[in-house]
């Protein structure tokens, strides 16, 4: 870790830093500066988001609405209301075939993110290593650093479908190795991983003793096989599995920022004073319209899961009819089409395709250095918006041969 | 996959997919699309394709009416024989049989108010087996068949996010 000197009065005999080093050093997200370029354009045809284009279901609206004209505006318990809690276990346990008790395994959370980071804190202790697979979501190192952890990637490919090689997984183990963050269905893409490959993590997780922090918030949005399956579900994973989810995605309800955690009650209860102390609790009103998307938002999932499914068939022939080689994704609604054939890097790619045929998609560079040849286009968008982009897609691959 | 029940599901909400935009979208073939489309046509199952529209924003000043009828049931076919005179009206859009307090509920357009009225009058409750009508002319239509007339809910994204 690289000291910086950020204190403007740097002349003073006993330097003190400005700022905390550990957080200065860390780099922003990719994803900001591209998120800049594409704000100064007009126009511009978006494959870059990250959430669902649906709307909260009316349903789920609400009844938000309505506990708020009820008068539901105060704190609720640390771990979120019991009946949510309840209702959530419920939900895991169909679902994912694993029981948690909803009073001391199961935790409500400001987003998936929150817990994820509870998660992180709660079991790494000043140097602990935690394995990641990248290309991934852009907060995983940096939550890992931020806990005093040390971030070990470990690189997904194309040719494993981009699933976690166990080889590869057991090369980064090291007797610092404290726990496993896995993310599948994965952003940005889009794989998952079946049953064989599932138990490959989980022997290596049991065979040295690590921990494994599930980040299963694009399960539901599966479209080949049945919901991907939990890892905890595995005998001997129940006990060292910190099962992280949330509502965003499945139910499109990524402003109302509801996640939660279900795990071994000891670590439960370690995140839960974290929480405590930093964030009481999670909205009221939100954990309302929550409870309602696990009573009633089922049919609502399903159409939107139903009509992400029909994007990705059409967005992923159309990158291939456009030279551009995409695997199907089975998961999360993102296409992560390799972009070699053109000799652009990422960066290139995307900054050029914004420029002249006004279309964002993200250099894969941003969740990974692996990512290099590739870009994530997001399929959580219009049909039409879709249509187009691949039409103004296809024009500027065939632009650049020329 | 039911390849029937899913094209079905894509045109019920989009009637002008052709079928190579079916076959980009359930991922098989213009052939087998094009198919399966053929013989749900001639099966019967599909009977037809129209648009549908908001019928306030046009000048015309058509009617309709969402119109009650009571009949007396009859020995041998029950409601059948009076329904199916009731449909041959074209007036009349869609005929159901239905339970609660009345038997049929028909829609029916007309030219004007005064076009609906002489209908009820002259046609409908004449019939012999129908004991009253009970008519409501429909003043806003704000939902049909799932679509939101007028939709105004939008919602606003950053158009980069991780």
């Amino acid at each position: 870790m690289t000291n910086i000197k950020n204190d403007s009065q740097s002349h003073h005999k006993t330097e003190k830093l400005r700022l905390a080093s550990h957080v200065a050093s860390l780099p922003k997200s990719g994803i900001r500066d591209f998120f800049e370029l594409v704000r100064q354009m007009e126009e511009v045809i978006s494959l870059g988001v990250g959430e669902p284009d649906f709307i909260t279901p009316w349903t789920i609206r609400e009844n938000a609405i309505y506990s708020l004209e009820r008068g539901d505006t105060s704190y609720t318990s640390n771990l979120g209301l019991l009946s949510l809690r309840r209702a959530i276990c419920r939900y895991v346990a169909e679902n994912y075939s694993v029981r948690y008790e909803p009073e001391t395994e199961c935790i409500v959370t400001v987003g998936v993110s929150e817990a994820l980071d509870l998660a992180i804190r709660a079991i790494t202790n000043p140097g602990d290593e935690i394995i990641y697979h990248e290309p991934c979501y852009v907060s995983y190192a940096p939550e890992i650093t931020m806990a005093f952890g040390v971030p070990v990637p470990v690189s997904t490919k194309a040719e494993n479908a981009f699933a976690i090689d166990p080889a590869d997984l057991e090369k980064a183990v090291t007797p610092k190795t404290k726990a496993i963050l896995l993310n599948f269905p994965c952003n940005p893409t889009g794989a998952v991983l079946n049953m064989e490959q599932l138990k490959a993590v989980a022997d290596i997780a049991v065979k040295h003793d690590l921990i494994v922090l599930a980040d299963m918030i694009y399960a539901e949005l599966s479209y080949d096989e049945e919901i991907m399956p939990a890892i905890s579900s595995l005998p001997g994973m129940k006990e060292r599995t910190i099962f992280l989810h949330g509502f965003s995605k499945a139910f499109a309800m990524t402003g109302f920022r509801i996640g939660y955690a279900c795990g071994p009650a000891d670590i439960i209860d370690t995140m839960m004073k974290i929480h405590q102390y930093t964030m009481l609790c999670a909205p009221i009103t939100a954990q309302r319209a929550a409870e309602e998307a696990l009573k009633s938002g089922g049919p609502d999932m399903e159409v939107m899961r139903r009509e992400y499914m029909i994007r990705r068939n059409v967005i992923v022939r159309n990158f291939n009819e456009a030279g551009l080689p995409c695997l199907m994704p089975h998961g999360a609604f993102y296409a992560f089409p390799d972009i070699r054939p053109t000799g652009l890097s990422s960066m290139e790619f995307a900054t050029l395709l914004l420029r002249e045929k006004h279309v964002a998609v993200v250099p894969g560079t941003a969740f990974g250095k692996c990512g290099e040849g590739y870009v994530r286009a997001c399929y959580a968008t219009s049909m039409e918006g879709i249509c187009e982009a691949l039409k103004r897609i296809k024009a500027f691959v065939a632009d650049l041969k020329k | 996959m039911d390849l029937e029940k899913e094209i079905l599901r894509l045109l019920a909400e989009d009637g002008r997919l052709t079928a190579a935009d079916i076959a980009e979208r359930l991922n098989i073939s213009a052939a087998a699309a094009a198919r399966c489309v053929a013989k749900l046509e001639s099966d019967g199952v599909i009977v037809g394709y129209r648009a549908m529209f908001d019928e306030t924003l046009l000048p015309e000043n058509a009617v309709k009416a969402i119109i009650e009828v009571k009949l007396k049931p009859e020995r041998d076919g029950g409601f059948d024989r009076i329904a199916k005179k009731i449909s041959k009206f074209s007036k009349v859009e869609s005929v159901y049989l239905v339970s609660g307090g009345s038997d049929l509920v028909l829609e029916v357009k007309g030219e004007d108010l005064k076009d609906v009225a002489e209908f009820v009058a002259e046609k409908l409750s004449i019939i012999d087996g129908v004991v009253s009508t009970s008519t409501h002319f429909l003043l806003k239509k704000y939902k049909e068949l799932g679509k939101m007339m007028q939709d105004d809910e939008y919602k606003e994204r950053l158009s980069v996010t991780p």
